[in-house]
């Protein structure tokens, strides 16, 4: 069982470094976006500190949403997707290999590219480690809800659109917490709270997702 | 034999002809109910309930707007079990509701932003609040709508409605979030007060009519699925021997 998820991570993660040009795209993405919000409101220090944690997670939900899209394509096409769904092995285990070198190659890059934004942004320095706490139990949680999305879409032509519609109102808790807990610490207050429905909503998608996104792909394969 | 029988009804659900004849049957019955007890409770709730102590007359839109904020989260759980039910038992009658479902839930969730932003105008002085409730009404608009076109952006129907089926299914999770956002922001908002522990802190003068409107509404819901699924199960069985039997029946 372990080694299939160790083979499938293995190969997803090979598979990104021989192509680092789509590992880069969604993390240009992410900080052009924090840029873009910068030149679109009044770039005082005061204004930038209060919505720089929002502006952040908005970037990393978009930037996610963005690299989630290839992410199952190139298998369908190749035909891999259904000999894996077809293989003696449960296709969740190579559903969560597949999630988690996702994740490391995209989800851990944009974590840390975001103590760089929140430079540019001007947050307090307090606010910075829950910033990277709660980007850490929140992008695994972008992760499973992109792949559900990608994997639900895959048939599709064109499911750009389709997919940000369908994934982005269920990512909206994970923003909300998000944003929170980084604005209550930059102003000095508790984050626990918001960092506890983090954890939960992490651990909910860690254990729920990958059944669930296997669904999704056997739905797409019929 | 015995548990043969009493499941008969459950397997008969899965015929497409049994469920259209079943829900022309009963739409006459829930909508004339309906009419019925929308008329009652609202001519009580417009012209008998007294005014509110603080809110005078604008109060009144209560017995349009809670009864849809409560039809809005009602129809998405009804159609995530349809979904459910779709996807374990493959039943394809349970897609079909489910898609009948969608755009009925999503009217009431508009209908219920639309009367929270009127009432919003007069009581807060502004048309939009960033309200957790409005707010939480909104994304459950895009939930909505997210699963009407998923559903149909596939060129096999089949497809679209196990995908969408599961997206309702995962979407669900989100309907309890919506609910306890209640909980979550204190803002300006009245806090929930039906749903409170203890005595409900509405009067009852206010409350009985608000309860009308409310199971009123229930029905026209009912009323309007029966319609909706008729049409859809004669859409999608349009190549079906019963349905040339049903198109027989009108032109003769």
């Amino acid at each position: 069982m372990r080694s299939v998820i160790a083979a499938s991570l293995a190969r997803e993660c090979l598979l990104a470094v021989r192509q680092l040009s789509d590992l880069a795209t969604p993390l240009l993405f992410f900080i052009l976006v924090g840029l873009l919000f910068v030149l679109g409101l009044e770039p005082s220090p005061e204004i930038l500190a209060e919505v720089g944690p929002g502006v952040i997670w908005v970037a990393a939900l978009l930037a996610s949403l963005l690299g989630a899209e290839r992410l199952f394509r190139a298998d369908l096409e190749s035909g891999a997707l259904e000999l894996q769904a077809l293989g003696s092995e449960p296709l969740t285990l190579s559903i969560i290999g597949k999630l988690l070198a996702h994740w490391l190659v995209t989800g851990l890059p944009l974590i840390l590219l975001s103590p760089l934004l929140a430079l540019m942004l001007g947050l307090p320095q307090a606010a910075l480690p829950p910033l990277l706490a709660a980007l850490i139990l929140g992008t695994p949680v972008l992760t499973v809800l992109c792949a559900l999305g990608a994997a639900l879409t895959v048939s599709l032509r064109s499911s750009g659109t389709l997919l940000a519609l369908v994934v982005l109102p269920l990512t909206v808790p994970v923003l909300i917490f998000g944003s929170r807990v980084a604005m209550e610490a930059g102003q000095g207050g508790a984050a626990e709270g918001g960092m506890l429905w983090l954890g939960a909503l992490c651990a909910l998608a860690a254990s729920l997702g990958p059944p669930a996104v296997a669904v999704a792909v056997r739905i797409s394969l019929e | 034999m015995m548990a043969d029988r009493r499941w008969r009804w459950f397997h008969r659900l899965g015929s497409p002809p049994h469920v259209y004849s079943l829900a022309g049957r009963l739409a006459p019955w829930l909508g004339w109910i309906a009419l019925i007890l929308l008329l009652a409770g609202v001519v009580w709730g417009l012209v008998f309930a007294p005014p509110d102590y603080e809110q005078g007359d604008g109060f009144r839109i209560i017995y349009v707007h809670v009864p849809s904020a409560w039809l809005s989260l009602f129809v998405y759980t009804a159609m995530a079990v349809a979904c459910a039910v779709g996807l374990i038992w493959r039943m394809k009658v349970a897609f079909a509701a489910a898609i009948a479902m969608a755009p009925l839930g999503a009217m009431f969730t508009f209908l219920s932003l639309a009367t929270g932003s009127i009432w919003g105008q007069p009581m807060w002085g502004t048309w939009w609040a960033w309200d957790p409730r409005l707010t939480s009404q909104l994304i459950l608009l895009f939930l909505y709508l997210g699963f009407i076109a998923l559903n149909r952006a596939f060129p096999e129907q089949q497809t679209g409605d196990r995908a969408s089926a599961l997206l309702g299914v995962v979407g669900v999770v989100n309907v309890p979030i919506i609910h306890f956002s209640v909980d979550w922001w204190h803002s300006l908002h009245q806090p929930a007060t039906i749903a409170q522990f203890g005595p409900p802190a509405i009067d009852t003068a206010m409350l009985i009519p608000l309860l009308i409107t409310a199971v009123g509404f229930k029905l026209y819901f009912l009323w309007l699925l029966c319609l909706q699924l008729r049409s859809e199960l004669l859409y999608r069985e349009r190549r079906a021997s019963w349905v040339k039997a049903e198109a027989g029946k009108i032109s003769t």
